[in-house]
């Protein structure tokens, strides 16, 4: 499977659905029913923003995430992309 | 904050959606939580069904668990699952069984997002029709060869855990691998009809330890629904020891049910007045009731320990299962009747007052399937003691046992 990196493009896949919550959102699959819950506006923001540009770091620039935090939101898009939630962007 | 005080908070539509499609059912089991037997009479119609899945879906409820009475029963299931669906509310419904045929099996198998799952309370048929009746063994094992040799993947194979089936969890597990299942086990409720069968079945302390032991040999690979956070108590204080699962009472927060005639209670184990929130045909709707309703906007209050807060597990157990306490007459602010560090023991043992029964739709008359679970005594050959004496022995040495 291929690995979430800085420079790689994703996308939400298509059977996933994300409802706005207090805390961020739910983002639940309607193929393999995995629910999971996005804890950080800002993650939700990040992966709205994934499949309209070129690569991951044009997402988290775009939704105002420092530079700083860039590993931790690849690490917490590499759990989503294990469950589907996010796939490779043709 | 973290997720779990958002939970407590409440969300904006449930999670975990229970929706009773009908009262009517097939069988009698002796712990039947709604208390099913008989269809009633205001039951929603196709269309005000079709208008719940229409407002679920503006909700982005993504699923429900349909579940009865027996809601295959109902002449348009099949119909309102493939409106669901069709409509971004994924199914899983529950069921004895009764109606799924190999060619139902394989109308299931080509559906992308409708999940079964087939109840079972014994690992034989011995145990099982003792509780659900003759013949419902039979009935699940058949529906799920027929899913499994359909194709479907994945069914679930469901589970209340009672005093005489513990001893089966590996047996339950065999059966489950056995046909491509996944096991999941729940608690038994003292709700409904299992109000009477409550003291007798529940699992013995001992038993509850094996359980929990169980649980967590099997992790991930066994599902709950979050029904035993009462036994996180056997771990460490710390709350290290919990199983896999929110380990919260989501009643009202992230969970909650519809009834076959639209009420709503806070969920499926607490299907009685005082649990009522409100009905979405009367009050607006259910997006309406989940939102405005006093009862739920109460629950989502921060909730105190109670009689339990100075216990060193109370943050691990939470004061576990709300509708267990209340159906056997416990304060909802005090220790769960099957407290595991043993609270609950001696709160039953105090002065209490089983609540009176809800709604009831039971049969007026059992079926002769009908599960009699009557223990019959027999006086102990070495006993003294005469048998009783009835109102009509009029002789003066009636009851007199001379040594």
């Amino acid at each position: 499977m291929a690995a979430v990196s800085l420079d790689s493009a994703w996308t939400l896949s298509p059977s996933v659905a994300l409802r706005p919550e207090p805390f961020g959102a739910l983002a639940y699959h309607f193929g393999n029913r995995k629910l999971t819950f996005l804890k950080r506006p800002e993650l939700v923001a990040v992966v709205r923003a994934l499949g309209s540009h070129p690569d991951v770091r044009g997402a988290l620039v775009a939704s105002g995430v420092p530079e700083g935090q860039h590993a931790a939101y690849v690490a917490a898009l590499s759990g989503l992309a294990r469950t589907d939630m996010i796939r490779p962007a043709e | 904050m973290k997720l779990v005080e958002n939970f407590e908070l409440g969300l904006d539509a449930p999670i975990c959606l229970t929706w009773e499609l009908t009262y009517a059912c097939n069988l009698e089991c002796a712990h039947c939580l709604s208390s099913s037997g008989r269809r009633d009479p205001r039951e929603l119609s196709t269309e005000q069904c079709e208008a719940v899945i229409d407002e679920l879906q503006r909700m982005q409820v993504f699923y429900v668990n349909i579940g009865g009475g027996e809601p295959t029963v109902r002449p348009d299931f099949w119909h309102l699952v493939e409106y669901a669906v069709a409509h971004d509310v994924g199914v899983k419904f529950s069921t004895n069984g009764v109606r799924l045929t190999p060619e139902r099996a394989r109308w299931l198998a080509g559906s992308d997002y409708v999940d079964v799952q087939i109840s079972l309370d014994g690992a034989t048929a011995e145990v099982n029709d003792r509780v659900r009746g003759t013949g419902s063994y039979d009935t699940a094992i058949t529906a799920l060869r027929n899913l499994h040799d359909a194709g479907f993947r994945d069914a679930k194979l469901s589970v209340v855990c009672t005093r005489e089936n513990i001893g089966q969890l590996d047996d339950f597990k065999a059966i489950a691998d056995r046909f491509g299942a996944t096991l999941r086990l729940t608690r038994l409720r003292p709700s409904g009809r299992g109000a009477d069968v409550w003291d007798e079945l529940h699992p013995l302390p001992e038993q509850q330890r094996e359980l929990y032991e169980w649980l967590l040999a099997h992790g991930d690979g066994v599902l709950t629904g979050d029904s035993f956070f009462h036994l996180a108590a056997f771990g460490p204080e710390d709350g290290s020891g919990a199983l896999p699962g929110l380990n919260l009472c989501g009643a009202g927060r992230v969970v909650c049910l519809i009834d076959p005639i639209g009420d709503v209670y806070a969920c499926p184990f607490a299907i009685h007045d005082q649990f009522l929130a409100g009905n979405l045909l009367a009050d607006g709707g259910f997006d309406r009731v989940w939102k405005t309703s006093a009862l739920f906007q109460e629950l989502r209050e921060p909730q105190t320990g109670g009689a339990c807060s100075g216990c060193a597990h109370y943050d691990s157990c939470r004061g576990g299962c709300m509708a267990a306490k209340f159906f056997t007459g416990l304060p909802l602010d005090g220790p769960d009747p099957e407290c595991v560090q043993g609270y609950g023991e001696s709160a039953l043992a105090g002065e209490r007052t089983i609540p009176a029964v809800g709604q009831d739709h039971s049969r007026s008359a059992p079926s002769r399937n009908a599960p009699v679970l009557l223990t019959l005594s027999r006086r102990r050959p070495d006993s003294d003691l005469a048998p009783p004496v009835s109102a009509c022995a009029e002789s003066p040495l009636a009851g007199f046992a001379p040594n």
